[in-house]
């Protein structure tokens, strides 16, 4: 298989990472599990090495959270002996999981982590080692943030292409928070997005249950939002935000995945409800926009029903062709695969532990 | 004297196979003590047992000559010099 034309989908899971190779986006090879018995729950295919760099995420419930690199695609791992995330003694403060790793669009040796318990942390060696976020970490509403089901953490980071200095992050459950600064002090954006489950005050500063945050491919400004009962849309780089919900068979969700190669492009995958977390109908499918969500259409062309999983917060993602992948897995140990758009999916792995990660990289 | 630190079958790659560790001790010692020593060459190894406060993972568990550490006085739990440390991954997990 020639390196010019091989994609590998990383498929993080609950017991070990595995990864699907293919030179045609067609047929698929498996390879795993890597880190047997460990949740995997966050992977990074650095894209700015020669042959990139995977990072990855991993926790044991047995020996506790852990990151690697490799350099080989997979052949071989590397820890950094003392740790790559550690909490500073004066926090008094233990690791639980890294939830998300992005690299950084201005600086190549810059690489973000996003953990449990809720921090930001930087690398300035391609994700060997990381240096906590003061500014996030002494934030005053951190003692007020709470878990989400998955725990509290840092589940999205998303530096801006444009603005150096300019970050946001979403956490499960505190919201959206952003930078303008480098991430010296951070301000909460969730103004428009409604938390029902506040009563005393359903439209918070902060404390919203966001799932995912998207950043859409051709307008840095503009982003999608997928909260806990509610999708919205922000024109002004988080701040604030408006419902683009109407259309949507539900308004809860998971994920979010901008398409890389469209602008005001977007798919979801809807769950019935909060209190149904099952597919809409029992018919497991993808919402896309095309308009940044003033209209969406249901795609579900491959896809099983009746259907009774779900899909997770990072379990899908997008390859670098230009026409992109779409891959996504399920609670349920599926991993599908569309190189349409989502008109129509093929499942590509099936039978592993339930999926908590999907990250793709096309080999240039 | 030497104390012993033994191993769980899933750690011992990270100490080139050893299935026990001594630990030379001139007199009475804490756990920390003893699991810093014993851990010094491998701190991979060590990260697997404690976390970054020191703390005893919670589904890992250490016997000292045959009692739960947890139950006893955590990471400060006196360890004799002739002493037999279990460290062993606890029932858990699905």
């Amino acid at each position: 298989m020639g390196r010019m034309d091989t994609t590998i989908v990383g498929i993080g899971t609950r017991k070990g990472l595995w990864l699907a190779r293919s030179s045609d986006r067609r047929r698929w090879e498996l390879d795993g599990p890597h880190f047997l018995m460990s949740e995997v729950l966050s992977l990074l295919f650095d894209t700015r090495w020669e042959t990139p760099r995977m990072v990855v995420g991993f926790r044991s419930s047995h020996w506790g959270p852990s990151l690697q690199h490799s350099d080989d695609l997979g052949a071989t791992w590397v820890e950094h002996p003392e740790g790559s995330i550690r909490f500073p003694e004066d926090t008094d403060t233990a690791l639980k999981a890294t939830w998300q790793l992005v690299a950084d669009p201005h600086d190549p040796q810059v690489v973000w982590a996003g953990t449990e318990p809720h921090a930001l942390w930087r690398s300035e060696d391609g994700g060997e080692t990381f240096e906590l976020n003061r500014g996030l970490w002494d934030h005053p509403h951190r003692t007020q943030w709470g878990d989400g089901a998955g725990g509290g953490a840092i589940h999205t980071v998303l530096p801006s292409p444009t603005d150096a200095g300019s970050m946001l992050v979403a956490m499960s459950a505190g919201g959206v928070y952003n930078t303008r600064d480098g991430g010296q002090s951070w301000t909460p954006g969730n103004k428009g997005i409604h938390a029902y489950f506040m009563p005393h005050d359903e439209w918070p500063e902060f404390g919203q249950c966001v799932h995912k945050v998207a950043r859409d491919s051709a307008q840095p400004t503009r982003l999608y939002a997928q909260n806990h009962r509610g999708v919205y849309r922000s024109d002004d780089d988080g701040v604030t935000w408006t419902s683009i919900e109407a259309g949507l068979p539900t308004n809860f969700g998971m994920t979010a995945v901008a398409n890389p190669a469209q602008g005001d492009s977007l798919w979801l995958v809807p769950i019935a409800s909060d209190g149904e977390r099952i597919p809409p109908g029992a018919v497991l499918q993808v919402q896309r926009t095309d308009d940044a969500g003033a209209t969406w259409r249901t795609q579900d062309t491959g896809l099983p029903h009746p259907s009774y999983t779900n899909v997770l917060r990072d379990a899908a993602g997008t390859d670098q062709h230009d026409e992109p992948g779409l891959y996504f897995g399920t609670r349920n140990g599926d991993v599908f695969a569309s190189i349409d758009g989502g008109d129509s999916f093929t499942r590509i792995a099936e039978q592993l532990p339930d999926v908590l990660c999907v990250r793709a990289v096309t080999l240039q | 004297m030497t104390a012993r630190v033994v191993l769980p079958g899933l750690l011992r790659d990270l100490a080139e196979g050893a299935a026990e560790l001594p630990v030379e001790l001139e007199g009475p010692a804490t756990l920390a003590e003893v699991l810093d020593t014993a851990f010094g060459p491998w701190p991979i190894l060590a990260s697997r047992v404690r976390d970054e406060r020191g703390q005893i993972r919670r589904h890992v568990n250490v016997f000292v000559d045959g009692e739960d550490a947890k139950r006893a006085e955590g990471v400060q739990t006196p360890v004799g010099p002739q002493a037999t440390v279990h460290v062993i991954n606890a029932v858990s997990g699905g």
